[in-house]
């Protein structure tokens, strides 16, 4: 039992920092700090010079190209990353589909996209939720016929992320309707390109376009484009929910809003004190600090244990889905809370970096501008990836046999 | 960084396992918090020789120089058993004072002893009117004879009824002090009363105590930092032993949801239960990160960042603690309720952790302290 860092591990986030410090562009960690809008660009430029690094895929095992970091080396990755304003590496590619097609797809797959991903050629997203497939994804209708050496997809994905920049989707749909329902789903990889797909937006409340509808209306797909074996789709769909979740505990993440958190609270002031020194506010503050203190050492402990191959990656994955996202909202209406008036304006043009007017409110060197709509946006964190109620039938069912 | 328990410390473990499944089941502790002392000594003895009572000190005087993470491994133990015997007061707490600021010839005389399970101690430093606060005492040491004559009052000494020396905290000219106090000593006075807990404490009187020049421990006048440190352990060992509660609490209960039926079925087939047993087994998991934390910081000698984490950790660990022990409760309908279920004595020692050297609010309030100089 040992919660400090090796000197290797050490010497490990000095050399992250410094890279991060010759590397990462400013005008996106400027973007980043203060919660304005990321471009397409953004993503990809910051994956392209991750990969020129080696360092494009920190979760993947070096046969594939990724980096074969331990657990504790993502960890501290991650972190760094995150503190020093670096976009998020989006999971649709990296921790979703990939780990799907290392382990089920085949060598042709796997030596056509995972390089696609890495290097930040292919955009990916997912196509996975239906209008009538929320919790109970199992009950999906998007239909794929087989014809020849094709799939004819078509019907309705909706709640996809960012699908308005993407090449690719990976969706699961049905092929048959015998049985279970879980037991007539495969899973497809399909170009954004080909003829008879739509992608509607869907605004959300913050006013930002994040996520979209996608419409397959008989479109074509290589049978050489399904991953494993057909109606064993819903098995992988469960594996990557799990590769998903140890992801998503946002940690590093959660460190940086809780650190612009305090910096904000200092700034404010109420009473003609500074907001940080009314115990009230504080307490609050230290009570989000106090979770998110046990959460990553529940991260660590969840994926060192991974990590060693003690366990795959499990239902205990579920745990750190919520806590993370309960974290991410708590910090989120904190900052909200804390500017006080400031946070009734509503200038959607302030999330464009570019933008030149005056964001009526106190100039800040990272803008405070969008903070309630980041706490309206992060409301989708305790619904998407299997939503906490589900979460916890997992943790219920799954580990404690209910 | 790794979170795994050595060899040895498994072993142990195991060990302490088996003792509670063995000679220490639910009946066999109930009756021996009816007895005289309130607590087991053939359990006691049984320690001496499994080396717990030697863990904390070093090999030169009889210990087995274990850190705080063994000293956590057997509080969660002792949780899980829902144990009567004084291991944190005399062990954790005394024992360590003596460890970290005695004198050799201190260590000598009481450090075996103690391994042995030949001596009990108790530490005897908080007082009215002053709850949580360290460095509120207001007995007084005025040098007499040659050492000092002590007077003053203590409040609710765990475990005093069985101690056979104290630790008593008090003003001296040069400022707060610790004495080693014999039980016996004429001028000391106990009132003893069980606790709901079903363990034992005392209130204390010290009428003229006369101690000698070597009953002082450490320097006169630097207690305070000793004692913060020794509370601070006293407070990871404490979120240890609430951890272990918890998983024992959560064990129960998972087997009444999976046995208990009504309305034709297992009561845990309902959503409503599944999602609050799920609840449960969140708050422990994340109890155990910050226990580890505690254990892991209690023996760092950065003072500061010590301290920031015990804080945290107990506020953390006692708000776990009071949802997992009241829903415990809660989920075994009316038996929950009952003297005759262990549930309600877990629940009961939990509640008394969460009053024992700082509530939540005393702790959250340290830790948010801390934001301001950050």
């Amino acid at each position: 039992m040992d919660l400090d860092y090796s000197a290797e591990e050490s010497q490990f986030r000095a050399e992250v920092r410094a890279f991060l410090r010759d590397q990462l562009p400013n005008e996106i960690a400027r973007k980043v700090h203060g919660g304005k809008r990321l471009a397409k660009d953004d993503f990809v430029r910051w994956q392209k010079i991750l990969h020129a690094k080696g360092w494009g895929a920190s979760s993947w095992p070096v046969a594939h190209g990724g980096t074969g970091w331990t657990a504790v080396q993502q960890h501290i990755f991650d972190e760094e990353c995150a503190d020093a304003g670096a976009p998020m590496q989006l999971p649709f590619g990296l921790k979703m589909v990939a780990p799907v097609i290392m382990a089920f797809g085949n060598p042709a797959q796997q030596a056509h996209f995972l390089p696609r991903i890495v290097d930040g050629t292919d955009w990916w997203c997912q196509g996975y939720s239906e209008p009538g497939s929320g919790s109970d994804l199992a009950s999906l209708k998007t239909r794929a016929v087989r014809e020849g050496d094709h799939y004819v997809v078509s019907g309705q994905k909706t709640w996809n992320t960012l699908g308005q920049y993407a090449d690719w989707i990976f969706c699961l749909v049905r092929t048959s309707t015998e049985g279970r329902q879980q037991e007539g789903i495969s899973f497809l990889l399909i170009d954004m390109k080909t003829p008879g797909i739509t992608v509607r937006p869907i605004i959300m409340m913050d006013g930002e376009h994040e996520i979209n509808e996608v419409w397959f209306e008989d479109v074509k797909v290589p049978v050489e484009n399904r991953v494993g074996e057909e109606n064993k789709g819903w098995t992988y769909a469960k594996f990557l929910l799990g590769h998903e979740r140890t992801g998503i505990a946002g940690v590093g993440r959660s460190k940086r809003e809780l650190k612009k958190l305090k910096a904000i609270a200092r700034r404010e002031s109420s009473a003609g004190r500074p907001l940080i020194e009314d115990p009230r506010f504080r307490d609050r503050i230290a009570q989000v600090e106090m979770e998110l203190m046990a959460l990553e050492i529940t991260n660590l402990r969840v994926i060192s244990a991974e990590g060693e191959k003690k366990r795959a990656p499990g239902p205990e994955a579920s745990i750190l889905k919520i806590k993370g996202s309960e974290i991410q909202q708590m910090l989120t209406e904190l900052q909200m809370q804390a500017l006080g008036h400031y946070a009734l304006p509503y200038l959607h043009e302030a999330l464009d970096p570019d933008w030149p007017g005056d964001p009526a409110m106190p100039a800040y060197e990272d803008d405070a501008g969008p903070l309630s709509g980041h706490y309206f946006n992060v409301r989708k964190t305790t619904i998407y990836g299997g939503s906490n109620e589900i979460q916890k039938n997992i943790i219920s069912q799954m580990i404690l046999g209910l | 960084m790794n979170f795994d328990y050595t060899e040895e410390q498994t072993a142990l473990q195991d060990t302490l396992r088996r003792f509670y499944a063995r000679d220490y089941g639910f009946e066999h502790r109930r009756a021996m918090s009816k007895s005289a002392d309130g607590f087991d000594r053939a359990a006691w003895a049984t320690f001496a020789e499994f080396g717990i009572l030697a863990l904390p000190f070093p090999e030169d005087f009889g210990g087995l120089d274990g850190n705080a993470v063994d000293s956590m491994l057997v509080m969660e133990m002792l949780g899980r058993g829902l144990a009567l015997e004084p291991y944190l007061p005399s062990v954790v707490l005394c024992g360590g004072l003596i460890r970290d600021a005695g004198s050799a010839a201190q260590k000598d005389a009481l450090l075996p002893a103690i391994a042995g399970g030949e001596l009990m101690l108790a530490f005897a430093h908080f007082e009215s009117g002053g709850r949580y606060a360290l460095d509120h005492v207001t007995t007084r040491a005025t040098p007499a004879g040659g050492g000092w004559k002590l007077d003053g009052a203590k409040t609710v000494v765990i475990a005093a009824p069985s101690a056979d020396k104290f630790i008593v905290s008090a003003r001296e000219v040069l400022g707060l002090s610790l004495f080693l106090v014999d039980a016996k000593a004429p001028g000391l006075s106990l009132r003893g009363y069980p606790t709901q807990d079903g363990a034992r404490a005392a209130d204390l009187r010290l009428d003229g105590v006369q101690v000698g020049a070597d009953a002082l421990i450490g320097p006169a006048g630097g207690a305070l930092p000793l004692i913060e440190r020794a509370v601070d352990y006293a407070n990871a060992a404490l979120c240890a032993e609430a951890v272990g509660i918890m998983a024992a609490l959560n064990e129960v209960t998972l087997e009444y949801l999976k046995t208990r039926k009504q309305f034709g079925t297992p009561i845990g087939k309902f959503q409503a239960l599944q999602h609050r047993m799920a609840d449960m087994v969140i708050a422990t998991e994340q109890a155990r990160s910050m226990a580890t934390l505690a254990a892991v910081r209690a023996d760092s000698d950065d003072a500061a960042e010590r301290s920031r984490c015990i804080a945290a950790a107990k506020a953390y660990v006692l708000q776990s603690a009071r949802l997992v022990g009241q829903q415990a409760v809660q989920l075994h309908g009316g038996m929950g309720v009952t003297d005759e279920l262990n549930v309600g004595h877990y629940f009961k020692r939990l509640t008394m952790i969460g009053l024992s050297f700082g509530d939540v609010d005393y702790h959250l309030g340290r830790f948010s302290d801390t934001l301001l100089a950050a």
